[in-house]
């Protein structure tokens, strides 16, 4: 009974993984239709599934496969080709296989449901050319063709050969038979050999299916051999054991460092260098290709397109970048999550898409690598981006910040907004997404891992997400510090130098801007924190430093900030195992948990991105003096940045940042009115005031249809201006060198951009001159 | 026939204390401590305990009882609950005690403070007053004071 169970799981084990693997081949394949070597291989795949369940005495999985099985011949064999309708009967046929693995794997029985109709429609679908069945005795008659099923696979071992090893013939007839082949006779071996007449039609039947055993053989057995399924279970505790054995070897090591004794020392340092590969080596089990779980994500978006009648085309690069098992299993769901909102939210319907310029066919890139013991996750889209107005107002609406908070926040805060629990901008709860469980619990779910997600938002453009996690979880590598006799360890991913001042340099290494310590590093200012104080031990830390006194930085990054650390000594770095604070200590979001130090004592682990918003460093101020530095280079700076090109009148082009803009909007001209002499749209509730650029400039509107008019929508707080231009042309990257400066009013320079003439907009002067306070009260706020 | 129960007990100053024997994982000797800054003031310390961290909490400070004398060398006493081990400090370790149900009441209206919401109820003991700890309560503490 329980061999049974076995073969039956790993019929289950295999199966998944071949259906895993089948999703993701047969939507590329959709793409690729004629790519033969696919074809084979999801051929196979049921094929397989098919004989094992025969064989189980799993009757309607058999038959569910063998009508799916007939389908795929015929494509295989060029007879069909695959189409939209071809696909979805092929993944439905792959979800009724799903659905009757996982209903055997829970009772044992395939489930109740007949799928007569889904047999209907592949046999449907299957039919019009299907004559093709195996029709008895073919094998006979054309013995070569027989073994046609499975020439895809590698070399089968010569027919010659297997008769000859039982017996059925002598070498040398095998030999005749080659040479009259060699010699141009286009018949295969085993026929020649039939017609020599020594064997018979049956033996050479045999012969032919021992042959294709054999080859079966030989290619399990080359997985088999190579390779032993490992209950996961089995490789947390072995890992647990490594990190404990870890903390022992520190133990051992340090103890070590203060006796004499030569043989210890050696063996000491045996076991060091040995704990260190094992626990390489142990981690290297738990690895695996991130692939694996993208391999998920073709299908999802597929389903996903064809249901709000989008397309999308999907891209991966950095597939094979290997992850901790745990870790892959943790960013599933969420990966997944940003996936659907990508494509449901971000990128526009194919109609939308073309009316602003871009292909209608949406872009979705999946992209991993490693970085400084990290790995990098992008997902990044070129659909609309997030409307940050948009954001502010539901996020209001819903009473998750109050309209004041709203007003003041930065860009980068109000895009932020996505993460707060509760939050979710679709119009309308589809089952897609928009239940409001969102973004929150994907931030989440990735910050319990210690990873961090970032949100790169391009209105109008697009939206790339990153997320950074660890290697792995349970094992870092830290730095030890010490602030009043205390030791902390602070993890090194989130390290960048370290910086020791001594006498003079000591005295003047710290200076304050109106109380706010700070150091010169390399000539930038480095925002200061200091650890006493920042721990609450001690207030007045900024006491003149003693002439024999050093003065210890630890220079970190938080959120991509760069701030310094001045702690009483750095002591050492360590492997140190991660171990989690004990619910009591859990709204402490400056420690990330605490490990076990060499002499045994506990040690707490700083958590750098918690200490860094604890002491502000990482806050809307610092936000925006960044995006006014930020833009001061645009003005000044040949950096590359995101432009807006758009047609003013006949011929002239022009171009805006596209940072500065908030929205690109239609309107149809019999909603623009007037007021006060100035042509307005009601816009969100409010009255946007608009400017036509073509007049603004003194140029002729292009002729053509007039009903519509775009516009490039400028917002602070609540206000918002328009630019009525004559047509969006594209958005391109570009480093802006300015080739002249002109002094035609509202034209800031101009530059080739695409091998063409560009104005570069001042939108500041021309909404000045609708609006003269619209940009001042940016810089009261 | 009475049905009775079974307390481990501690001391802590003049107060008697108990809590259900099934609650308690083990009881130490003084054990060295990693201070946790920033921390809600009545958690003492991390300890480690073979190789897991557990946090202790000073049952003095938890009852607002005066703090020990500074080169006193409180005990633990290991809960474990469903979040992992807790210790608690006391000043002394008593015995496993096992009391008649009928002795219980609960506790009089005149008592106050945090006392009252930790203080389960009392057994009247022939020598003194058993008092029992609640000890979900005890190691539940409001979100932890930022500064």
């Amino acid at each position: 009974m329980s061999d049974m169970d076995d073969v039956v799981n790993e019929f289950l084990v295999e199966s998944y993984e071949n259906l895993d693997r089948l999703d993701t081949d047969l939507v590329s394949l959709e793409e690729n239709p004629t790519e033969r070597a696919k074809l084979a291989s999801i051929f196979r795949t049921i094929h397989t599934i098919k004989g094992t369940c025969g064989f189980l005495g799993y009757g309607k999985l058999e038959k569910v496969a063998h009508v799916g099985e007939n389908l795929l011949s015929k494509l295989r064999d060029g007879e069909l080709v695959l189409d939209a309708d071809i696909t979805s009967g092929l993944l439905a046929m792959v979800d009724a296989v799903r659905k009757m693995l996982g209903s055997i794997e829970q009772t044992r029985a395939e489930g109740s449901e007949e799928y007569a109709e889904l047999i209907e429609l592949l046999t449907k679908l299957a039919t019009g050319t299907n004559e093709r069945l195996e029709k008895p005795g073919a094998a006979s008659k054309t013995p070569a063709a027989a073994t046609d099923p499975a020439s895809v696979d590698p070399d089968p071992p010569p027919l010659g050969a297997v008769l000859v090893e039982s017996g059925q013939v002598s070498p040398s007839e095998v030999e005749v038979a080659h040479r009259k082949q060699l010699a141009g006779d286009p018949l295969r071996i085993g026929e020649l050999l039939v017609e020599q007449g020594v064997v018979t039609h049956d033996t050479l039947r045999d012969a032919l299916r021992k042959q294709q055993e054999k080859q079966q053989e030989a290619h399990n057995s080359s997985v088999a051999d190579t390779s032993i399924r490992v209950d996961v279970g089995l490789l947390d505790k072995l890992m647990n054991l490594v990190g404990e054995l870890v903390l022992a070897r520190n133990q051992i090591v340090q103890y070590n460092a203060r006796q004499s004794d030569n043989t210890m020392s050696a063996a000491s340092q045996r076991l060091n260098l040995i704990t260190t590969e094992l626990q390489e080596s142990v981690m290297k089990t738990r690895m695996q290709p991130i692939g694996n779980v993208w391999s998920k994500i073709p299908r999802v978006v597929r389903d996903l397109a064809v249901q709000c009648g989008k397309e999308v085309r999907i891209e991966m690069e950095g597939k094979e970048t290997e992850l901790d098992k745990t870790i892959i299993e943790a960013i599933k769901d969420p990966l997944t999550h940003i996936v659907r909102n990508s494509v449901d939210h971000g990128i526009e319907p194919p109609d939308v898409r073309a009316a602003k310029g871009k292909p209608r066919e949406g872009m979705l890139l999946l992209r991993a690598y490693h970085e400084g013991g990290q790995v990098n996750i992008e997902i990044r889209d070129d659909g609309g981006g997030i409307d940050t107005e948009r954001v502010r107002k539901k996020a209001i609406e819903k009473g998750l910040i109050t309209a004041e908070v709203a007003q003041r926040m930065s860009e980068r805060e109000a895009v932020n907004i996505v993460f707060l629990p509760g939050f979710s901008t679709a119009q309308r709860v589809s089952n897609v997404s928009g239940r409001g469980v969102g973004m929150d619990v994907v931030r989440t779910n990735i910050e319990k891992i210690g990873g961090q997600v970032d949100l790169v938002n391009q209105p109008g453009a697009g939206m790339t997400i990153k997320i950074k996690i660890p290697l792995t979880l349970a094992i870092i590598p830290a730095l030890l510090v010490t602030a009043r006799e205390q030791r902390f360890a602070i993890p090194q991913v989130s390290l960048l130098e370290l910086v020791r001042l001594e006498g003079e340099q000591a005295r003047k290494g710290i200076e304050f801007i109106h109380g706010a310590p700070v150091h010169r590093l390399r000539g930038n200012l480095l925002p200061v924190l200091h650890l006493t104080r920042e721990l609450g031990l001690e207030q007045d830390v900024w006491r003149p430093i003693a002439d024999d006194e050093s003065l210890e930085i630890v220079v970190l990054q938080a959120d991509g900030r760069p701030f310094g650390l001045v702690v009483d000594s750095i002591n050492d770095t360590e492997e140190i195992v991660v171990k989690p604070l004990g619910k009591q200590l859990k709204g402490l979001p400056i420690y990330a948990g605490a490990t076990i130090m060499g002499d045994g004592r506990v040690a707490l682990i700083l958590d750098v991105l918690g200490l860094a918003q604890r002491a502000s460093v990482v806050s809307q101020a610092a936000d925006r003096k960044r995006a006014d530095a930020k833009r001061d280079e645009q003005e000044t700076d040949d950096a590359a940045s995101s432009l807006l090109l758009f047609q003013v009148g006949r011929e002239s082009r022009m171009a805006v940042e596209l940072s500065a803009v908030a929205r690109l909007e239609e309107f149809e001209s019999a909603t623009i009115e007037r007021s006060g002499g100035q042509e307005v749209v009601q816009y969100r509730g409010s009255i946007m005031p608009l400017v036509r650029l073509a007049s603004y400039f003194g140029r002729e509107a292009e002729p053509g249809d007039s009903s519509i008019v775009q516009v490039v929508v400028y917002t602070r707080g609540e206000r918002s201006i328009g630019l009525v231009v004559d047509r969006i042309l594209d958005i391109v990257e570009e480093s802006l060198v300015a080739e002249r400066r002109l002094s035609t009013a509202g034209v800031r320079s101009s530059a080739v951009i695409q091998g063409k003439v560009t104005d570069l907009l001042d939108a500041h002067a021309v909404i000045a001159s609708v609006d003269p306070t619209f940009f001042e009260e940016l810089v009261a706020a | 026939m009475a049905d009775y129960q079974q307390f481990c007990t501690f001391h802590l100053g003049d107060l008697y204390f108990g809590v259900e024997v099934q609650k308690v994982q083990e009881v130490l000797r003084f054990q060295e401590m990693t201070a946790v800054p920033l921390a809600h003031d009545v958690v003492a310390g991390l300890i480690n305990l073979r190789g897991q961290i557990v946090t202790a909490i000073d049952l003095r400070r938890r009852l607002a009882l005066p703090p020990r004398t500074p080169d006193a060398r409180p005990m633990n006493v290991v809960l474990h609950t469903d979040d992992g081990a807790i210790s608690l400090l006391v000043d002394e370790i008593g015995d496993v005690v096992e009391v008649e149900d009928g002795l219980f009441e609960p506790p009089p209206e005149t008592l106050r403070g945090i006392a009252r919401e930790l203080v389960g109820g009392v057994y009247k003991l022939e020598e003194r007053l058993l008092l029992i700890l609640d000890t979900e309560k005890t190691v539940d503490l409001a979100p932890a004071a930022a500064e």
